[in-house]
């Protein structure tokens, strides 16, 4: 199957089996890096992009199901003020381990600094249930995705 | 890869009567409505399923209204904006507690309130609440629609009353005024956890008497359950510590947990109680009823 969505501003066509999962897809097809393979059962959160803005599992998602929706990844979002401030931030609060989750923690972080919603450490703790860190980073984490909305504000 | 979806034939349902018109057609099908259970179950292999109809881009079934003494929410309406829908939040606030302790903001974002009730596991976190709110669905095929209390819909585990080529179409959820109701659910961590057990309540109070009580559980019996000997024990009964207590240790009655990866039966039977307890005593806060 023919599919057509927007990749990171840019309208993209690819040819699908239908039982294809967006994250190979993008991995796969579209070269996008950024987006990892974890757990591929909708629990770690590293497969996570933005489907239409709201933070979503790539791992369990058919790519026929983003026909003429917006998806974006982090290679959309480099020069993004908000991705750079809460990059800087993950580097200066010791949020980066291993790093294989971080890309997914950025991704849905930006989403909930751009989403206006309250950023009480409590909130971002809520909102970042879908993201595991294996190397159990979580305070720096929470940390850091607070002082990048601190940071923001000013 | 470790997992693989086994080859399917898709789908997309763009209006309700071509959602109708492929599920009457079709053999060994099954609906996605946002998939976040159903592409799992698949990869997993719970289901041998042929065809795929996508029924998340209906524009007819994703909505929440308010209807004057109902809301109405289109079975394809995605957790998230319940949430965050203002309507849920004064009209049915007990709802929206349950949702946002459901699964993960990347999963409410494609998950939908007819997905989780139409794939009926006893741990669906959107029965409770919606059991003491007595909602009703409304199920459509192409032959009309019928209307199901949701104390009738649920047959088992995932098995349902829907009969092949029907949909949920809306949930209708009844104001219920001067009451106070709660969810307190128990996972085996506090995020992003299924129910070892979960407990709505709802009560409404009329000089110092319970006028109205309901209780439903999940995760306890091969369904989610209403806790009618809760219930009937209290209705009619002088509000008081003792009451409550007593009541909540009835719920023993209406549960048959079995034991599982998430907790034994005797710790959901011991919990079963407590929760309800607790629930009991915060929906009666919310009432603004004083012990």
């Amino acid at each position: 199957m023919k599919v057509s969505f927007i990749l990171n501003g840019e309208p993209v066509t690819v040819d699908v089996k239908p039982n294809e999962i967006l994250l190979d897809t993008l991995r796969l097809k579209l070269n996008i890096k950024s987006v990892k393979r974890g757990c591929e059962r909708a629990e770690c959160g590293a497969c996570t992009v933005l489907v239409d803005g709201r933070p979503t599992y790539s791992c369990n998602l058919l790519t026929v199901q983003v026909e003429g929706r917006e998806v974006t990844t982090l290679e959309g979002l480099r020069d993004d003020p908000i991705v750079k401030e809460l990059t800087s931030k993950f580097v200066e609060r010791g949020a980066v381990q291993c790093g294989f989750c971080t890309p997914g923690f950025i991704i849905t972080a930006y989403a909930l600094l751009k989403s206006g919603k309250e950023l009480t450490p409590e909130n971002v703790k809520k909102m970042l249930e879908g993201n595991i860190c294996r190397c159990t980073g979580y305070k720096k984490i929470i940390e850091a995705v607070t002082a990048a909305a601190e940071a923001l504000k000013k | 890869m470790f997992y693989r979806i086994p080859e399917i034939n898709y789908f997309r349902a763009s209006t309700l009567e071509e959602a109708l018109e492929l599920l009457n057609k079709l053999e060994s099908v099954k609906v996605l409505a946002g998939g976040s259970d159903l592409l799992i179950d698949l990869k997993i292999r719970r289901y041998e399923v042929k065809n795929v109809v996508d029924i998340s881009g209906i524009k007819e079934l994703n909505y929440i209204e308010d209807r004057g003494e109902h809301v109405a929410i289109g079975a394809a309406t995605k957790l998230q904006d319940i949430v965050e829908s203002p309507i849920i939040a004064t009209k049915a606030p007990v709802l929206a507690e349950a949702v946002n302790e459901m699964a993960s903001w990347q999963i409410r974002n494609v998950a939908t309130i007819g997905g989780n009730l139409c794939n009926a596991s006893p741990a669906a976190d959107t029965a409770p609440p919606l059991l003491v709110l007595n909602a009703k669905l409304r199920l459509v095929s192409l032959e009309g629609e019928r209307e199901v209390p949701i104390t009738g819909f649920f047959l088992g585990p995932r098995k349902t009353v829907l009969r092949k080529g029907e949909l949920l179409k809306e949930i209708v959820v009844p104001y219920e005024r001067g009451a106070g109701a709660s969810f307190i659910k128990l996972g085996r961590r506090n995020a992003f956890t299924l129910s070892v057990v979960a407990v709505a309540t709802l009560v409404k109070v009329r000089n110092g008497i319970f006028d109205d009580v309901r209780v439903a559980l999940n995760s306890v019996a091969p369904k989610p359950v209403r806790a009618v000997s809760v219930e009937k024990f209290l209705k009619s009964r002088e509000v008081s510590m003792s009451a409550i207590e007593e009541g909540a240790k009835r719920v023993l009655q209406d549960i048959s947990p079995i034991s599982d990866v998430r907790a034994s039966a005797d710790y959901r039977r011991e919990m079963s109680a407590v929760l309800t307890k607790e629930s009991l005593l915060r929906s009666l806060e919310r009432a603004g009823v004083k012990l």
